[in-house]
């Protein structure tokens, strides 16, 4: 793009009601997906998943089984997808990526200092080279959100260009932590700030903080990332990550996205769940529309 | 030698100003003698025009003063009436009252502006509401003064059926148009004077004398009046009015009351010649919006 | 890079939502309906009946009785007959009775939704989440008003005024309904409603709950028919009040009707709200509130926010937003659940929007619709905005009374308060800035009976709602809506 983009002031980002924002949000969840789009939706929301271990106590056994579950959701039926990518730490990157060889599944790490992001800048920056040398497709770096809280923007501007910069090809997604950032205004401020410095996704939490993604902070998101694209025809994806496990919310989720930035949006190159127990809700219910009755969690893995 | 009295020439008060009726015509005011007391404005509808386009200019501003303020001001005009009280009785006398009900009457009419100065600043507080949506919304009504009212005042009192009819208009933030007692018009000059001199805005009150069936029908099919309050009980008048007033959806109000019934203070005088206006706003406070049973 | 490719959203649905259709079954619709009079159905005197039409398919739904003279007078005797009795009823039981009523309601809320959205066109979405659970609250805020009446006006003993006529418009059929009967009956009058001749079916609904819910009989009397049918009710002498929500036109006749008489008179009439967005507003929520302010049900409300202003600076941004989220609205089957925009009301009503649009294209403003396909049987419009307006076009000026926004820009605070203002309508307003002093600044400069910021088109049974100048007087709803009902 040869248009020179001026960077704005995060001090005066749009304003955002929240009130405004739920009302809106209660309109997607009073949308009724039935029969065939259900059946269209369950599957894209399957093929959008970033399936994620990301636990102290993860082995290599652990995410070596969770790879492969990442590429045979349930055979039993035909036709179903792969997950988008698995996401694990920059120390499982290596196993994964071997485990995923011959698959078209992405191997995400997260990075600098995950979840606190409490660490120093240089760290930060080889503990993402780690995980992009080790083979990641995809980076989850965290933003200092104490930094940010502080109204230190230009600090977390940095941070998030050092660490693109840090990620050669690997795309990168940047986590706010929005459950730390109190209100929606600030989510709309970290949205711009980060896609301004280079992001390729911003996704809303790590998972270890409540509340996780909800409804109205992806919306904010989504909103930043249309208002981004008007401007400069950069399209950012987006993912909510963390407290997304029925494929009911799943699909009002998607039904946000398609009627916030349309079909453009609705793959999984722009947009992800970042979930572990999802998947296993989502292929509950297409079980239940193939076979025709409700099942049970027994006949699903669990890995 | 014998010192030949000024007489008092009575005009009608317009935008703060006291000219004669662009007319140029009058009728004779005379007492039960038969003697021509004075020569009083016969107004036209260009006056009343005239006296709407003051009453208009005046209105944002006198509804934006602090309520404090248009209480000191009714106040004020209680406090020079009572100076002038002698004035005022007399006046009422030459009309035909006894001097214990002309003293009875200008009492009355300084007591009832001073209890209307008291309206000034609380009628909202009493008349407001905060209201308990069930959703995430601040919501409140508040009175806002309707805007500029037309009054055919009380015909058979010179004095107390101006204050009655002018005190509740004006301590709702209103602005009007009042045409005084055909019969009895002296105090309506000497009023206006009172006005005049207490620093209440011209424009604000504008008085006019003449004919109520000349005028009538002038007064309720103006387009810019936004209510009509009449006094008098014409029942031919009162149906034009009503008539008149559905051209611009004008708030019509025809008071019967005995003008010097206590009931006449009264606070719903005041909101009759009130708009209810509600303000929402949201709340960002989402988990008690729940309006479920 | 050098190819510049377009920078635009797409909304043509690569992933279509499939027909979600509310359960229908369940409903009981006769084909005939008959006057409700002293607590039962009776033939008309008239012996005429008219149909009533599913607006969405032009199929006939039922016949109604029409009332004339004679109807509407053994309806006012039945009233009359039973306003003694019921005023003094203490307002303990009569709150009682008011509150079964709306319980009622309650348990039946899904069949009144469903033919609601038949009888009018309006989605099923709105019939079943915003009228009907708002009809049975207004019934049950107002039933706890009835015995404490004395509470709301200091110093005063209130007394219910008598026989009521009540004549209310197709837009909110059940909820006009509501609106009207709920506060008159807490108050102890008796009642004469006359819904509208397009829209009478959840009226009648209504008749059958009051019935069933063992309200004295005569109490709620209700008629059938059109507009001579509503002169009879406005012109008879032995009413005490006329509550009217319509047309300002239609008010006007009324209130100069019953200039010779002592009836007091409500009058709930038309608008052509401004819906005023700032620069500093949040505005992807303003969009939302433009949205909801216009083709919430169809734009047949009169208190739409046909009128946008937004501050020059921002136009482009928020006129693009707009565009963007017209292209997601569902317009089509009222009866679908993911419908936003059901069908016009009639054909009759279709004729006169698109007239407007006509006039609008002729005076030169720029239009744009939604790129939608509407359905080829029943009554529909599309979703429509014309750009440029200016105040003095017509489709600034006159209420249009369908999903037709008329958008204006404007650069200073003291231009637009001016614009909205410039009207001889009052009846809603709607403000959009994050600044709380700009905000306290235009509701107080606004002539409008109600002002949302930064929200828009909120209803709530606490709430009163009623206009300034020519989009009438008097408040329904709130405790400054129980003074319609009470000599004070």
């Amino acid at each position: 793009m040869a248009s020179k983009i001026i960077i704005p002031d995060f001090r005066k980002t749009p304003p955002v009601d929240q009130v405004g924002v739920e009302e809106r949000v209660a309109r997607f969840t009073t949308r009724s997906v039935k029969k065939s789009s259900k059946m269209e939706g369950l599957k894209m929301v399957l093929s959008m998943i970033d399936l994620t271990t990301l636990e102290g106590k993860d082995t290599e056994g652990k995410v070596k089984q969770m790879c492969y579950k990442a590429a045979h959701l349930h055979d039993v039926i035909p036709g179903i997808p792969t997950v988008a990518a698995v996401c694990v730490y920059p120390s499982m990157v290596k196993t994964a990526k071997e485990a995923l060889k011959g698959t078209s599944i992405k191997v995400a790490s997260v990075s600098t200092a995950f979840p606190s992001g409490q660490s120093t800048p240089e760290i930060k920056i080889l503990d993402t080279k780690f995980a992009v040398e080790n083979g990641a497709d995809e980076i989850d770096m965290v933003i200092s959100r104490g930094e940010f809280l502080s109204g230190n923007y230009n600090f977390v501007f940095d941070e998030i260009a050092s660490i693109k910069e840090a990620c050669g090809k690997a795309r990168l997604k940047v986590i706010f932590e929005t459950g730390e950032l109190s209100t929606l205004d600030n989510v709309r401020r970290a949205s711009d700030l980060a896609m301004y410095a280079g992001a390729d996704f911003i996704k809303t939490s790590t998972g270890k903080i409540s509340p996780a993604a909800t409804m109205p902070v992806t919306l904010v998101m989504l909103e930043a990332i249309r208002d981004y694209y008007y401007l400069t025809g950069r399209m950012v994806g987006m993912k909510p990550a963390g407290g997304i496990s029925t494929s009911k919310l799943a699909l009002q989720y998607l039904i946000m996205v398609n009627e916030t930035l349309g079909s453009a949006w609705l793959s999984n190159e722009w947009f992800r769940f970042g979930a572990s127990s999802l998947a296993n809700d989502v292929l509950m219910q297409i079980a239940k529309e193939t076979h025709g009755v409700y099942q049970s969690s027994d006949y699903f893995s669990k890995d | 030698m014998e010192r030949l009295e000024i007489q008092k020439t009575y005009k009608i008060f317009i935008g703060g100003q006291f000219p004669r009726t662009e007319s140029g015509r009058y009728y004779s005011l005379k007492n039960k003698k038969g003697e021509v007391l004075a020569n009083i404005c016969q107004s036209s509808r260009k006056d009343f025009r005239n006296a709407e386009v003051a009453a208009r200019s005046a209105q944002s501003g006198w509804s934006s003063r602090a309520a404090f303020n248009r209480a000191q001001i009714l106040y004020r005009v209680a406090e020079i009436l009572e100076g002038r009280k002698d004035q005022f009785i007399s006046e009422l006398i030459v009309q035909g009252s006894s001097s214990a009900a002309a003293r009875v009457e200008v009492e009355m009419a300084i007591d009832r502006m001073v209890y209307y100065s008291g309206w000034c600043d609380k009628f909202q507080q009493v008349f407001s509401a905060v209201n308990p949506v069930a959703s995430s919304h601040f919501n409140f009504s508040v009175p806002e003064p309707t805007g500029v009212v037309a009054v055919i005042a009380d015909e058979k009192s010179s004095l107390l059926g101006l204050v009655t009819a002018i005190a509740p208009i004006i301590a709702g933030g209103n602005t009007c148009v009042v045409l005084a007692s055909e019969s009895k018009p002296l105090c309506a000059v000497t009023f206006s004077e009172v006005l005049n001199t207490s620093d209440l805005p011209g424009g604000v009150v504008n008085i006019i004398t003449g004919s109520a069936q000349e005028l009538h029908t002038h007064f309720s099919s103006h387009m810019d009046v936004n209510a009509m309050v009449y006094y008098r009980d014409d029942k031919a008048q009162i149906k034009t009015i009503k008539e008149n007033a559905a051209l611009n959806v004008k708030r019509v109000f025809v008071y019967k009351e005995n003008i010097f019934s206590e009931d006449h203070a009264n606070p719903y005088y005041i909101t009759d010649l009130q708009e209810i206006k509600t303000t929402w706003h949201p709340i960002e406070n989402i988990g008690s919006a729940k309006a479920g049973y | 890079m050098s190819t510049t490719k377009e920078i635009k959203l797409n909304f043509n649905a690569a992933w279509e939502l499939a027909p979600a259709p509310e359960d229908t079954s369940h409903i009981s619709i006769k084909s005939q309906y008959d006057l409700f009079i002293n607590g039962e159905f009776v033939k008309p005197e008239s012996k005429k009946y008219f149909a009533t039409y599913n607006p969405a398919t032009e199929v006939k739904i039922a016949d109604v009785a029409e009332a004339n003279e004679k109807d509407v007078d053994k309806a006012v005797k039945a009233a009359r007959a039973a306003f003694g009795k019921w005023s003094k009823l203490s307002g303990k039981e009569r709150g009682k009775y008011i509150y079964r009523i709306a319980r009622l309601m309650q348990e039946r809320a899904r069949e009144f939704a469903v033919i609601e959205t038949m009888d009018g066109g309006k989605p099923i979405r709105e019939s079943r989440d915003i009228d009907v659970p708002l009809a049975a609250n207004h019934f049950f805020y107002y039933a706890g008003w009835a015995d404490k009446l004395e509470y709301a006006f200091p110093n005063r003993k209130p007394k219910p005024l008598g026989v009521a006529g009540q004549i209310i418009p197709w837009n909110f059929p059940l909820l006009m309904a509501a609106w009207k009967i709920a506060p008159a009956l807490a108050a102890g009058n008796t009642v004469v409603l006359k819904p509208a001749e397009t829209t009478p079916l959840t009226a009648l609904k209504l008749a059958e709950l009051i019935r069933d819910s063992g309200l004295p009989k005569g109490v709620v009397n209700i008629v059938t028919g059109a507009g001579k049918t509503g002169a009879a009710i406005v012109n008879h002498p032995d009413i005490n009040k006329i509550a009217f929500t319509g047309s300002t036109d239609v008010g006007k006749i009324i209130q100069k009707a019953i200039a010779g008489t002592d009836k007091k008179l409500t009058l709930e009439l038309g608008g052509k709200a401004a819906n005023i967005i700032f620069e500093d507003a949040p505005l992807d929520q303003a969009v939302e509130g433009v949205i909801n302010g216009i083709f919430f049900n169809q734009g047949h409300v009169c208190c739409a926010g046909s009128r946008l202003f937004v501050h020059e600076s921002v136009a482009d941004l928020v006129i693009r937003k707009l565009k963007d989220r017209m292209e997601t609205l569902r317009i089509g089957d009222p009866m679908d659940k993911n419908t936003d925009v059901g069908a016009i009301n009639s054909k009759e009503q279709l004729t006169k929007i698109n007239e407007y649009i006509t006039i609008g294209k002729n005076e030169g403003a720029e239009i744009y619709q939604s790129s939608c396909n509407i359905p080829k049987k029943g009554f529909f419009c599309k979703p429509t905005i014309f750009l440029n307006a200016s105040q003095s076009h017509r489709i600034v000026q006159e209420e249009i009374f369908g999903p037709v926004l008329a958008v204006q820009t404007f650069r200073t605070i003291e231009e637009v308060i001016e614009k909205a203002n410039n009207i001889p309508y009052g009846l809603s307003a709607g403000v959009w800035t994050d600044k709380g002093s700009k905000i306290f600044n235009l509701t107080t400069k606004l002539k409008a009976g109600v002002v949302w910021a930064n929200t828009y088109n909120k209803f709530d049974p606490v709430s009163p709602f009623g206009g300034f100048k020519e989009s009438g007087f008097g408040r329904e709803g709130g405790l400054h809506g129980l003074a319609a009902y009470l000599n004070i």
